[in-house]
């Protein structure tokens, strides 16, 4: 039997507030343990928690970057559950009337569109960390609790169960993290868990349109994590019901070094939540106006910006969408073209040497050695005919190591191209008479020996030579 | 509603409280008793009444987003029944959450 994917993400994302939710604590990370907590977010008795404007402004326009509709009466409630890292033993989260509500986001895979749906977004807040004293849970006899993110704000995004492969779960999980990068409202490093989801996966036979049972994986916070889970249990379940089996509803840990997922034997119980409002937290109301003016005021969007790449440049739907798919990267694809280098040209070096030495360096767009403004000059020198496209590449590999602007690097390495003909002559003659049977092919008619007769010179010359000149010296000598 | 020995069992297993064998009948039927009570507010039409969330008519209580001091790590590890290295140190933990 074929089986189908159906996969669901719940992806938690902590907003870039300075304070936490409910409270005056930092939200600073990596601060020492325990010093970034107060009565309040340490839940002890007899406080009252007050709900930072901020958090909500930032999940209105989170809500409605996503397409949603917003909640004019919106309230929180107490989510209860008892684990350490949870001070007061309930989670203040929102239940019946989340912030806002069924919205959804495009994505492209494999040149294909798609809308993924958005159930929810809502806001809670975030737990403590704990550490444990062994290497894992299990075999740890006691844990230390450091309170300092308890109460650092979250959004929670949960989908519908849209997407059918880990491409599309990832295409999906970037696609948030670019809105919400684009609209400002959090720094989604993934690495210090900003961004981090809970997936949920099921199989079904293709074609049946009951959902199967599912399995939840939680607190994914990369993209390879993400794709190599799905991947592992996609396969580990259609082994198990090939072998007649049944999935067990339940959650299951990724462990990366393994490669696999592993369940975690929880209680069936524990997800009794017994949700009640928040009565210490009096409810939102927002109205029409101020909602259409958040509206109003969002910053141009990633499809938005895709398309005006299309458009005004004339960049493939592809190129355009991996430059918009970071704010940084576009930021940095305009800072290259407002030098006035070509935009084709400036995709083509975004997309080629500078990621693949960003990715080599494991750097990010924004802390790379060459900057808009560099590579925008370089691409220049091309334009003017001073380098070609193949000397670019030497230029571009020195400027990451070098500072001196691309003119200096040129001048410095003698990497001028040179277009004299007399200079170039010399050459030319040389590999005329060191190609006998390329000069006599091409005398015999076959025009497309030439190729091989500029490569000699280009190759003679270390690249310096202009490809034009020595295409039209060549045609003119061998007559 | 009726209140059962299982929901007695349940209720206490999500509290995390300990209810001896004989206590069971007695906290069963005093639960049973008190959710009964609100049956007698189950006949009230309350078709065209809003929810009660919150005794107050308030809305939008919010504070800007400005930095308060927080606690001494001291004074806030201080009623901890066991503290080490300025953490909360808590016991053998069985179950993710
Ligand atoms: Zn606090």
């Amino acid at each position: 039997m074929r089986y189908e994917a159906v996969i669901g993400l719940e992806i938690h994302s902590e907003l870039k507030t300075n304070t936490k939710i409910f409270c005056g604590c930092k939200t600073t990370f990596g601060a020492e343990q325990n010093t970034h907590v107060c009565p309040v977010c340490l839940g002890l008795p007899g406080v009252l928690p007050t709900v930072n404007k901020k958090v909500v402004e930032f999940a209105i326009k989170a809500g409605l970057a996503t397409n949603c509709k917003i909640n004019e009466y919106s309230k929180f409630d107490r989510k209860n559950y008892y684990y350490p890292d949870l001070p007061k033993n309930w989670q203040t989260s929102q239940y019946d009337l989340p912030i806002a509500e069924h919205g959804y986001v495009e994505i492209l895979v494999d040149s294909e569109k798609k809308k993924i749906g958005l159930t929810r977004i809502h806001m809670e807040e975030d737990a403590g960390k704990l550490v444990h004293s062994g290497t894992n849970i299990k075999d740890s006899a006691s844990s230390n609790v450091d309170y300092n993110r308890t109460g650092v704000p979250l959004i929670e995004i949960v989908s519908e169960p849209d997407m059918r492969s880990a491409a599309e779960a990832r295409a999906y999980m970037e696609k948030i993290k670019a809105i919400l990068e684009y609209i400002d409202v959090s720094n989604c490093r993934m690495e210090e868990g900003n961004l981090r989801a809970d997936i949920n996966v099921s199989l079904r036979p293709v074609g049946e349109s009951k959902l199967g049972t599912r399995t939840e994986m939680k607190n994914i916070n990369s993209f390879k994590a993400l794709e190599d889970a799905i991947n592992y249990e996609i396969e580990r379940q259609t082994e198990v019901l090939e072998d007649g089996g049944e999935i067990i509803q339940e959650t299951r840990t990724w462990d990366p070094a393994k490669g696999i997922t592993l369940s975690m034997r929880s209680k069936e119980d524990a997800h009794d939540y017994r949700y009640m409002p928040e009565p210490d937290l009096p409810p939102i109301v927002t109205t029409k106006e101020e909602i259409e003016n958040y509206r109003k005021n969002l910053p141009e969007l990633p499809d938005a910006r895709r398309a005006r790449l299309e458009k005004e440049y004339g960049l493939s739907e592809y190129d355009a969408s991996i430059i918009t798919s970071s704010r940084e990267m576009a930021e940095y694809f305009d800072g290259v073209i407002a030098t006035g280098a070509d935009a084709k040209q400036a995709a083509n070096w975004i997309m080629g040497d500078l990621s693949k030495n960003l990715n080599a360096d494991g750097v990010t767009v924004k802390d790379s050695p060459v900057d808009a403004k560099r590579l925008g000059e370089m691409i220049l020198l091309i334009q003017k005919g001073t380098i070609s496209g193949k000397i670019a590449k030497q230029v571009f590999s020195e400027m990451w190591k070098n500072p001196d602007s691309p003119e200096k690097i040129v001048k410095d390495k003698g990497l001028v191209q040179i277009t004299d003909t007399k200079a170039i002559e010399g050459i030319v003659d040389e590999v005329i008479a060191k190609n006998q049977k390329a000069v006599d092919d091409y005398k015999n008619g076959n025009k497309k020996a030439i190729g091989a007769l500029v490569g000699q010179v280009m190759k003679a010359s270390k690249g310096k030579a202009n490809p034009q000149a020595v295409n039209e010296l060549l045609a003119k000598k061998l007559g | 509603m009726k209140v059962t020995e299982e929901d007695i069992l349940h209720i206490a297993a999500l509290s995390r409280l300990k209810i001896a064998k004989e206590e069971e009948k007695n906290y069963q039927e005093e639960l049973d008793k008190i959710i009964s009570y609100m049956d007698i507010l189950e006949g009230v039409d309350t078709e065209n009444v809003p929810p009660t969330t919150y005794a107050l008519p308030m809305e939008n209580v919010f504070r800007e987003d400005e930095p308060k001091d927080s606690l001494d790590r001291e004074l806030a590890l201080s009623n901890a029944p066991e503290v080490e290295d300025g953490y909360f140190k808590v016991p053998r933990v069985l179950e993710e959450s």
